[in-house]
């Protein structure tokens, strides 16, 4: 479904990305772990384009979107992501959060997708909240809204650029169960965490990254039981 | 109608007998007040003095606002650019924005006043003397609310941009339905600074023959000699009116302020 091939990333003379290649199946539950500077971020930033690659090609479903010609808009409705800052938009109800992207880009009337953004409600467990404004919300109620929202245009593949990572830590688990639920559902997720525990029992692959590169993969059940890395062996005798 | 029609002491020779009793201090004041008010209906100069003042500086208001988003969103788009990746036409935009500031902002208003009233325009008639002071002030005055709405544009986190952005919008949609409605309500305060001082600033209008109140009051002072009344009135009326208006703007912030509460 992605296929990126030695993805290049600099920020000036700070090159982050060094050759990056990885190929990510339809249903797959990507975790990416790592030290922080490690480009773990950029990474996933990159797979839609919100950091524009030096070098290197993404190919999303047979298009490189890489390429001057791909209007990357399109790309980005069936991409979804979600931040770590949440990001909703504060002058807005929860209900118009979620209906602003499909109501504006005409794939859906109004009615439509207020039954969307209702069911969505429904689905991250906060249907009475359709009408409350973003700053009434807990950060935990905020991100799932925000899942809510990257769903609203029925995308392919869900980003999650650590989204537990600016909650209070009695409300990482509502949000990690919602992430739960729809990668049971079959959704395409490609993770940034820190959440060891998310990764080892909702993740199908693991990716450790460190210093621009994917040093080490495995399955989740091999990778923390038996991480050959000398590194990836530091790194979870710290965060384990 | 005799320009010069009436001086004191025949004006007390006609006045009812309770002011003739009075000390010659207050018989001098009410006989000012008497000529820069009520004689020839002269009261009537202030209001459609103040009709001219309101219209300029609701009208250049609006042109400088309209003046000044324009040009912070070219600003804002320029300067957002991803070095190596710059669009050569708005590079050009930009750089007649920055002209445009620069000529604005480092001339005085009564400068621009003139070069535009005596050099550029040449208006004729009232109407066209209301329309060049518009267009002077509304120049004027977008200059600042360009500053102040880049301010505002650049409040807003760049979560904001990347969030609408990833869910397939475009630059200028994501401006337009998330990044303005928010900016906006960021800079209500400081553009109600901005108008308060365009209020002011419209007295500088007289330099062009528009006949603002401030001209009216000058008006005035040419047919009674007498400056005390008419410009001591004058500076109650912008007095007033900033005042009303600083009110009014109170009101509408807190207003808008109620929204943000939990």
């Amino acid at each position: 479904m992605i296929d990126v091939k030695n993805l290049c990333k600099s920020f000036g003379d700070h090159e982050v990305l060094k050759g990056v290649n990885e190929h990510i199946e339809k249903g797959e539950k990507v975790v990416i772990i790592g030290p922080s500077g490690s480009g773990k971020s950029t990474f996933l930033r990159c797979l839609n384009l919100l950091e524009e690659p030096t070098s290197g090609d993404i190919v999303f479903e047979g298009q490189n979107i890489t390429s001057k010609q791909t209007d990357i808009n399109l790309v980005r409705r069936r991409m979804g992501m979600v931040f770590q800052q949440f990001n909703l938009f504060p002058h807005l109800t929860v209900r118009e959060n979620i209906k602003l992207a499909p109501v504006k880009l005409k794939v859906m009337t109004e009615e439509e997708a207020d039954k969307r953004a209702l069911e969505l409600l429904e689905r991250v467990g906060l249907p009475d909240k359709a009408d409350s404004y973003p700053i009434q919300l807990s950060g935990g109620q905020q991100q799932r809204i925000a899942i809510a929202r990257a769903l609203a245009m029925n995308p392919d593949v869900l980003l999650f650029d650590e989204p537990t990572s600016a909650l209070d830590p009695e409300m990482v688990g509502e949000v990690l169960e919602i992430m739960k639920e729809l990668a049971d559902d079959g959704m395409t997720m490609v993770v940034v965490t820190h959440e060891m525990g998310f990764a080892r029992e909702v993740g199908t692959r693991v990716l450790f990254m460190d210093g621009g590169n994917i040093v080490e993969q495995n399955e989740p059940h091999e990778f923390f039981a038996h991480p050959k890395n000398p590194r990836l062996q530091d790194f979870l005798s710290k965060v384990l | 109608m005799p320009v010069m029609g009436i001086n004191l002491e025949s004006w007390l020779a006609a006045a009812p007998a309770w002011i003739q009793s009075l000390p010659d201090g207050l018989q001098e004041l009410l006989f000012q007040l008497y000529q820069t008010f009520i004689y020839q209906d002269r009261w009537t100069w202030f209001t459609d003095g103040l009709k001219v003042t309101f219209i300029t500086t609701i009208c250049a208001l609006l042109l400088g606002v309209v003046l000044g988003l324009i040009v912070a969103i070219i600003r804002t788009a320029h300067d957002s650019q991803r070095t190596g990746k710059r669009n050569p036409v708005l590079g050009v935009v930009n750089f007649l924005c920055t002209v445009y500031l620069t000529v604005i902002r480092g001339t005085p208003m009564m400068v621009q006043l003139l070069v535009m009233g005596f050099v550029i325009m040449q208006p004729r008639e009232q109407h066209e003397a209301l329309i060049c002071g518009i267009i002077t002030l509304g120049i004027n005055s977008g200059a600042y609310v360009a500053e102040i709405a880049r301010s505002g544009l650049m409040s807003i986190s760049a979560g904001q941009m990347e969030a609408g952005r990833s869910l397939g919008l475009n630059y200028w949609q994501t401006m337009r339905y998330i990044i303005i409605p928010q900016a906006v309500k960021n800079i209500l305060p400081a553009l109600g600074n901005e108008m308060i001082t365009l209020l002011k600033d419209t007295s500088l209008v007289s330099v062009i023959a528009l006949r603002d109140v401030t001209q009216q009051a000058k008006n005035i002072v040419a047919n009674t000699f007498n400056a005390t009344v008419p410009y001591i009135s004058l500076a109650l009326i912008y007095l007033v009116l900033v005042l009303i208006l600083t009110k009014l703007l109170g009101i509408f912030e807190r207003r808008l302020r109620a929204s943000d509460r939990r």
